[in-house]
């Protein structure tokens, strides 16, 4: 059980230093989550920190690549109703 | 823009910070570090993807530094830009959501270029917690972004804010941050810190509220307030640039500022603000960022005590020609220069309005590429009164001038389309035509002569040729 971080991050260090394991770390080309140290917080916070405050909807993605902020969720901008939403990459 | 009385506290002196002092903007520089990545809310004008070298608004920027990186470009630019006077983090995210970033980039300053002011500009939602550490910073001026103290109204602004380890949206977002805000004003009023507050207007979102926000922060003791114009382009990518939301026309904001400016209180306005990028360089409006990235900084040898020393001698010298101004104002032209409201575009008979394109603020000195501002006169029998000064680009304005240096000659007639003479230093050959078509004399004559002479020299000019009374002319024109 662990998140990932996929090529839409902007790397703007918000999630590193809330990750309470300090699974999160700077790399090219974009910051890496260690899958070894990854607990999706369970059992530290209610949600997991990264994806809580992340900006970049589909940039956090759990084990079946799920985004865990899918598009539209942090925008409020749907891909489907602007079509030249920079977010429409995402989907 | 006069400044208070109220003495310096905490380190903190208007007359040195380019954002505080009307006086200050033309003679110190500032730059932003790009030292602080991470936000902890979002904002309906902001898209946390934009980077763009050749785009100038807050938020945009090149190149995020970390705070080893962030103490060596400052005292690279400290080292060839001797007049500089300020470094702040603005961004690209909020720089209280990067604390240790933050803090220390401003220890290392704090030994090595203590003549520096340090400032910040916030958000507010972590500002109550970092209050004291900002303080024992010694850092005098914070700039606060309150758009509302309605979480009705926030609710439309924010979508979401990271608050306590959650996520949390809508009008509670809103209001915890209000809150934030707030108690973090009257904390920094209550420490000394000269606080200034940005209000972006938001036509039809909070464009009457902001009178409330005027208020709230005069009375709780702000500085500064300054009224920032949206900037809402589809091409920003930003939630109000894709869903068609209106940015302010010239006319909303003037509205606004006059609404403002003359009541009860010691809060003034800010109407100098240029909207720099979170990376910015060099004089208020101007963008020296490319002559300092981290590539060219890492090849700059820099002595910081030698520099500190040159700092501390080119400040004596402004601050002594800085006062000297002030006494020939007091004087000689009993009016604050310029004048600190926009004003109608609308012209007087027998009056010629004219634009004027000065670095100095005295001197027909600017050449007609470089200008990004222009100082705006009517000239009639009554003598030479200043209108306003005015900026003729705020941002990038598309992809076809996208690259160019100069601002787009077409943005540039269209803002001056109220003046029949435009008095610069020098002007090519390109730009001379289409501003004649569009009714405005460009005119180089009387490079480096006193903006006063030669506007009545070329008012002279037009009176005796008779051109005063033509009608279908620039100058009888009164555009909206």
């Amino acid at each position: 059980m662990a998140l990932h971080i996929v090529a839409s991050c902007t790397s703007c260090w918000a999630c590193l230093p809330l990750c309470p394991h300090e699974a999160i770390s700077v790399a090219r080309p974009h910051f890496q989550i260690d899958s070894a140290r990854c607990t999706e917080c369970a059992g530290d916070y209610a949600d997991p920190q990264c994806a809580s405050i992340c900006p970049i909807e589909g940039a956090i993605v759990d084990s079946t690549g799920q985004a865990l902020n899918p598009p539209g969720s942090l925008t409020g901008l749907s891909p489907v109703n602007h079509p030249n939403s920079p977010f429409q990459s995402l989907t | 823009m006069e400044l208070l009385s109220q003495p310096p506290v905490n380190g903190s002196s208007p007359a040195l910070h380019p954002c505080y002092s009307e006086q200050a903007h033309r003679h110190f520089a500032r730059l932003h570090l790009a030292v602080a990545p991470a936000c902890n809310i979002q904002c309906h004008y902001c898209n946390r993807k934009y980077d763009c070298s050749n785009e100038s608004r807050p938020g945009v920027v090149s190149e995020v530094l970390n705070p080893e990186q962030a103490t060596m470009k400052a005292l690279a630019v400290g080292a060839a830009i001797p007049h500089l006077a300020v470094v702040g983090v603005a961004g690209p995210g909020d720089p209280l959501a990067n604390p240790e970033r933050l803090f220390a980039t401003f220890r290392e300053l704090a030994v090595k270029a203590p003549d520096l002011t340090l400032c910040v500009s916030t958000n507010g939602l972590a500002l109550p917690e970092q209050v004291d550490e900002l303080v024992k910073y010694r850092i005098g001026h914070v700039t606060i972004t309150i758009n509302c103290v309605d979480p009705d109204i926030g609710a439309k602004i924010y979508p979401w804010i990271f608050w306590n380890h959650r996520r949390i949206r809508g009008r509670k977002a809103a209001e915890i941050l209000i809150a934030q805000q707030q108690k973090g004003l009257e904390m920094l009023v209550e420490r000394g810190v000269l606080v200034k507050v940005n209000s972006v207007l938001i036509p039809g979102i909070n464009d009457e509220h902001l009178h409330e926000v005027h208020r709230v922060v005069k009375a709780k003791g702000a500085f500064l307030h300054n009224l920032m114009p949206l900037i809402a382009r589809p091409e920003h990518g930003t939630y109000f640039g894709l869903t068609g939301q209106a940015e302010p026309t010239e006319e909303q904001l003037r509205v606004m500022q006059e609404a403002w400016v003359g009541g009860e209180g010691e809060t003034q306005m800010m109407n100098h603000c240029q909207q720099c990028r979170a990376d910015a360089v060099g004089m208020l409006g101007q963008d020296r960022g490319a002559e300092f990235t981290m590539d060219k900084v890492a090849t700059m040898q820099v002595d910081w005590q030698a520099a500190l020393e040159k700092r501390t001698t080119v400040r004596q010298t402004i601050e002594r020609r800085m006062a000297l101004q002030s006494q020939f104002l007091d004087k000689v032209a009993k009016k604050p220069i310029p004048l600190p409201v926009r004003r109608p575009r609308t012209i007087a008979p027998q009056t010629l309005r004219m634009a004027v394109g000065s670095a100095d603020g005295r001197t027909i000195d600017a050449h007609f590429g470089h200008l990004r501002e222009f100082l705006i006169y009517d000239v009639s029998s009554d003598g030479v009164h200043l209108v306003e000064r005015r900026r003729t680009d705020r941002y990038c304005s598309g992809p076809t001038t996208c690259g160019d240096a100069a601002p787009a000659l077409s943005d540039t007639i269209r803002a001056l389309d109220d003046c029949a003479v435009l008095l610069c230093s020098r002007i090519g050959f390109e730009p001379w035509r289409p501003l004649e078509e569009a009714g405005i004399q460009p005119n180089s004559e009387h490079a480096n002569e006193t903006i006063d002479a030669a506007l009545a020299a070329v008012y002279r000019e037009w009176r005796d040729s008779g051109r005063l009374d033509v009608e279908d002319t620039a100058l009888s024109r009164s555009s909206a």
